[in-house]
Parts: structure tokens; sequence; C-alpha cells
């Protein structure tokens, strides 16, 4: 599978990092590179396999459901680049 | 034990014998470790220098060893990957993104350790999000490995690799380190000292900045198969803030050093033995099996036919996991803010400070993670490389399942290599470091490099085994085997 420009673009948007249109052809070459190596995989035989959920069996726990901490607001905002009255301020998200 | 040398040098055993006795006091074991720390700045391994923390941790000890209650590693001065979040200090997995991050929580490991008296010296280098092979991916600059034999600098490995040069320099008595693809591993035998990664589940991930949540462990790195087994007891137990985190009882692993491996089935792999690989390495590995049947092991070869498979898995599943972890570095939260141009909105602003706090193999990783698990494409790469990762398990299971206790295979293809040697390589050439340790965390089973000698070079090599899954125990016993048998004792001369 090649990566070609407009598929290296998009997936640069879909992961919300800005790559400069002068950045993208070196891009597409690595991860079509990345992606050339994991064809490998094509090559192994996976029918009836299951794909691992986990690595050791094991259940998740459950929890009571009931609260066990709360009344942090100053240590969760203590590291906003931008906190206001006690919220996490963001540029404006609604035209 | 002799105590010769000065006390940064001592083992983590030697040191807590001779706190108890009280030949020494931890505050001022922890001024020889803060004084080593300040004269190897050349080695860029602590980014984060803790000296008032660590003196009052040390008082504080003393007076716990005064007391009489001193868990064993209680004044012992350690190095802590800057992957932990510690309370109130910088926490950066050595990234640009976390800039200015002083977590408010501590992680549960670290928490352990402080609660059974050890001292922390400071904040050690690593790649990137502990994405790479090297230290060079770091925000700091790249960690420089002790062992200097000629003109070039080489790397200590990575991503643990300022825990790795710490320890081999005696900047510390040992340090933590956290092992996604082989990342305590390498950096141990790229330096010549010892490094466990535990089953999976074994210790807490809680307050480690995630980067594949489903391979990442933390263990110990140190400068003897003992101080890991003691190091490793003090990190290990269950969690309930670890929703992964095994309820199982922490057995004593330094008690499990009998040195006793009569009639223990060793499995040596076939698919180990890949083109390519120095025959430098290759005798090594020879000599380790004959160490152990030497020792009254047996010697069985094994097949894992799905090993050569593991690289391009973990390459589909690591990257998948990270893309989802560190969505959450977003500009809002913590860390960097990129500087907004008028007019931008919020997703100018993500993709802004995505761009400029992540380095370029964060975010190629990312991407990569981002396209496996995108629209059309998730059967395709993601679910068919868990189901291979299913197999690579399977693998081992039925290897052990014949009754082999241990495997053993070199930890590294190569000795150190020179920092940027690198440079000029594609990305999946520098993967390749990673080629016989990233089964163990597929498969989530314990793995541990042992230092075995010097090559022609006069680097540290050393191998790796691996073990059944909750059998450290069992598995470090090996490894002290390997150790006695090799008597590997030799330290890099002072350059720095």
């Amino acid at each position: 599978m090649s990566i070609d420009i407009d598929t290296a673009r998009k997936v640069a948007k879909l992961a919300r990092i800005r790559v400069e249109a002068a950045a993208l052809p070196k891009l597409a070459e690595q991860l079509s590179g990345i992606l050339g190596f994991m064809e490998q995989l094509n090559e192994v035989d996976v029918t009836g396999i299951e794909p691992m959920v986990s690595v050791t069996p094991m259940r998740l726990v459950r929890r009571a459901d009931v609260v066990t901490d709360g009344n942090q607001q100053r240590a969760v905002l203590a590291n906003a680049p931008d906190a206001r009255e006690g919220f996490f301020a963001v540029p404006k998200v609604v035209e | 034990m002799s105590m010769s040398g000065s006390a940064n040098t001592w083992t983590i055993a030697a040191a807590r014998d001779a706190l108890r006795k009280g030949e020494i006091s931890a505050a001022d074991l922890t001024m020889a470790c803060l004084t080593a720390i300040d004269a190897g700045d050349a080695l860029n391994a602590f980014v984060h220098k803790t000296p008032e923390i660590a003196l009052e941790q040390a008082r504080a000890a003393d007076l716990r060893i005064a007391a009489g209650d001193a868990p064993d590693m209680c004044g012992i001065p350690l190095g802590i990957k800057d992957l932990f979040c510690t309370k109130g200090v910088p926490s950066q997995a050595a990234s640009n993104i976390l800039k200015g991050f002083v977590p408010e929580y501590e992680s549960t490991v670290t928490s352990k350790l402080f609660g059974a008296g050890a001292v922390m010296l400071g904040k050690l280098n690593m790649d990137e999000f502990a994405m790479g092979s090297s230290t060079e991916s770091s925000c700091y600059g790249p960690a420089v490995n002790p062992w200097k034999v000629d003109d070039v600098l080489r790397t200590p490995g990575g991503s643990s690799g300022g825990s790795a040069a710490a320890v081999a320099a005696d900047l510390c008595l040992g340090a933590t380190g956290t092992d996604t693809g082989g990342s305590i591993r390498q950096p141990a035998a790229f330096t010549g000292t010892t490094g466990i990664k535990p089953t999976y589940g074994r210790v807490s991930r809680w307050g480690i900045v995630a980067y594949a949540s489903s391979l990442d462990q933390a263990g110990p790195m140190t400068k003897s198969v003992r101080d890991a087994a003691i190091f490793l007891g003090a990190m290990a137990g269950h969690d309930p803030k670890d929703s992964t985190s095994a309820d199982m009882a922490v057995p004593d692993f330094e008690a499990a050093l009998t040195g006793d491996i009569r009639g223990k089935k060793i499995g040596i792999p076939r698919e180990y033995r890949i083109e390519g690989i120095p025959a430098e390495i290759d005798a090594l590995w020879a000599q380790g099996r004959d160490m152990l049947r030497d020792a009254g092991a047996e010697i069985v070869d094994i097949s894992l036919p799905h090993a050569k498979y593991a690289l391009p898995a973990y390459y589909v599943i690591a990257p998948a996991e990270a893309s989802s972890n560190l969505a959450r570095y977003d500009g809002v939260r913590y860390g960097l803010r990129a500087a907004l141009a008028a007019g931008d909105g919020i997703t100018e602003m993500y993709e802004k400070t995505r761009a400029e706090g992540f380095g370029p193999e964060t975010q190629r990783r990312i991407m990569v993670g981002t396209y496996v698990l995108s629209a059309g494409f998730y059967d395709a790469y993601y679910n068919r490389a868990r189901k291979v990762r299913a197999m690579i398990k399977r693998d081992f299971e039925q290897a052990f399942a014949s009754g082999i206790e241990a495997i053993l295979a070199p930890a590294t293809p190569t000795s150190a290599f020179g920092l940027g040697e690198m440079d000029k390589a594609t990305p999946v050439e520098v993967y390749l470091n990673d080629v016989f340790t990233v089964t163990a965390n597929l498969a989530g089973l314990p793995g541990v490099a042992v230092p075995m000698g010097l090559d022609s070079k006069g680097l540290p090599i050393g191998l790796q085994l691996l073990g059944r899954p909750w059998d450290e125990a069992g598995l470090l016993n090996h490894a002290y085997v390997l150790e006695r048998a090799a008597g590997f004792v030799a330290k890099p001369e002072k350059w720095w």
C-alpha cells in the first residue's frame, strides 16, 4: 500500500498535526516505507484466529459506583495553558 | 561485601546492608550520588535534578533506619525516568509538548518506592514518549553512553537510555525504566547493566505517561541481578487504579536467587538466528547456552514460528495505541499551547500545538497509528496485527507447555551505535533494533537483559532471558546463574 500526498495530508488532518505542504512528499514516502514493512503480516494465515483483546486472561474488575474523589478544581486546572474563572479557556469554537 | 570505592558505586544490596549496620548514612550515600551527578553532566542522563527532595528523603530514611523500620529500599538513591509523573517535579516524557507540566499527583510506582523509603535524585533522559532506541528523539538532546572506546560518542540505547547511562556511570544505585518494545532491555545491554521487564500487569502503570497501553510495563535497571530482584519487589503489586494490574501476591524475588537451575529446560528459539547478526553476538549466545548447561540445565531447541512477524505487528499495534493515548495533548489541559494567529480557531490550536510540541518520530507514529485505525484499514492492519499477536503468544504458550522454563536469546543485534549514526537510516531500519525484544511485550512475558562481556570494540554486550508469565522469580534465578558464570565486572573508564 503506497501512501500518496493526498492521503498523507488526510492522515495529518485526522491526527490534528499541521504539516506544511512542502513536507508532505517526504511524509508520504516515510509512511509508505513503514506500511510496506507491515505488509509482511499478509503472509500469515490468520483464519479462525480471534484478535487479541487482552494479553493476560483477566476480567476487567468493576468497582462500586460511588464517589471516591472530588473538589480538585485547582489541581485539575493547575497545568492548563489558559484557565479562567475555574474553567479551561480555548479559542472560539462556535461562530 | 567489601565497601571499596565511593558509595555511589555500590550495589543496592551492599548499600542496604551497610545502611542497616550503620556503616553509612542515607544522607552521605545520597550526597555521594549528587556529587557524581553534578560531575556527570556530559552524559546528559539527569534532565531534572532534585537534590533538595533527595536530601530530605535521605534524612527521613535515616530516621526510619535508626528506628529499626527499614524496608530494603529505604535510603537507596534512585533516578526516575522522565515518563513517571512525580508530584511537584517536572515530568515531560522528554517531549516539548509537556514543557512546564508539573504533576499534581504521584505515579503508583514512585509512591511505592518513596513509601519504602527510597530517595529520588532526579528525572532521567529518554526518547520522547518512550518512542525510540537511542534517546536521540529526546527534547533534552541525547543521553550519552558512559562506555567510550574511541572518539565516538555512543548512545546508551533507548528509550530508557538516561536510566541506563546513569546506572552504568554510577550516578545512582538504580533507576526506573519502562519497556514497551525493549526499552529496558536494549539500553541495559548497551551499557553493561541489568534490566527486567516484568510480566504485563505485575507493575502498575498508573501515573506513567502512556505510550502503548497493552505493551507498556515498568521495571528496574540495576548493577546486578540481585538488585533487580530487590528493586522489582518494591515496584510490583496490585493497584486498583490500574485495571490491568494483577491482583496477585508478589513473591520474594531475592529469596528465589538460589543459583540452582539443575534439570530446568531452557529453550533456544531457532527463529532468533537472523541474517546479518554479528558473529560476536552469535558466539555470545552459544556461550550463554554452555553456561546454563554447565549449571545443570537442559538446553532444548524450540520453534516460535511467528516470531519473525513480531516486529511488523508491533509497529502496527504500538502506533495505533499511541495515536489514541497521545490525543490528550491538545493544548488545553496541560503543557504547551502554540502561539495562535488572529482568527485561529480550536482546530488550528490543536494542529499548531501538536506540530510544535511533538518531535518527528512521535508525529510519524501518531500518523501511522491514525492510518491503521482509520475506516477501511482497521481490519487490514490493526485487526490483522492483533490476530498475529495472538499467534505469537500461542507459540510461547506451546513452548512453556512442553516444559520450557525460560528462553535464551540475544538482547540486541549489535553493541551500542554512535550518536547520529542512524540519522540517514529509514524509520524501518531503526525499528530493527527491537527485533529481539518486542516479542516479550506482544506476549506479555517477563524478560531480563544480563551483561555478559565486551565485544572486540570493548563495548558491553548482553543476553536476554524470557520467562513464563508471573515467573519473574524463576527468570531472575536463571539470570543470576548467567551473571555468576559470565562474571562481568568491567566498568566504563571515566572520561566525563
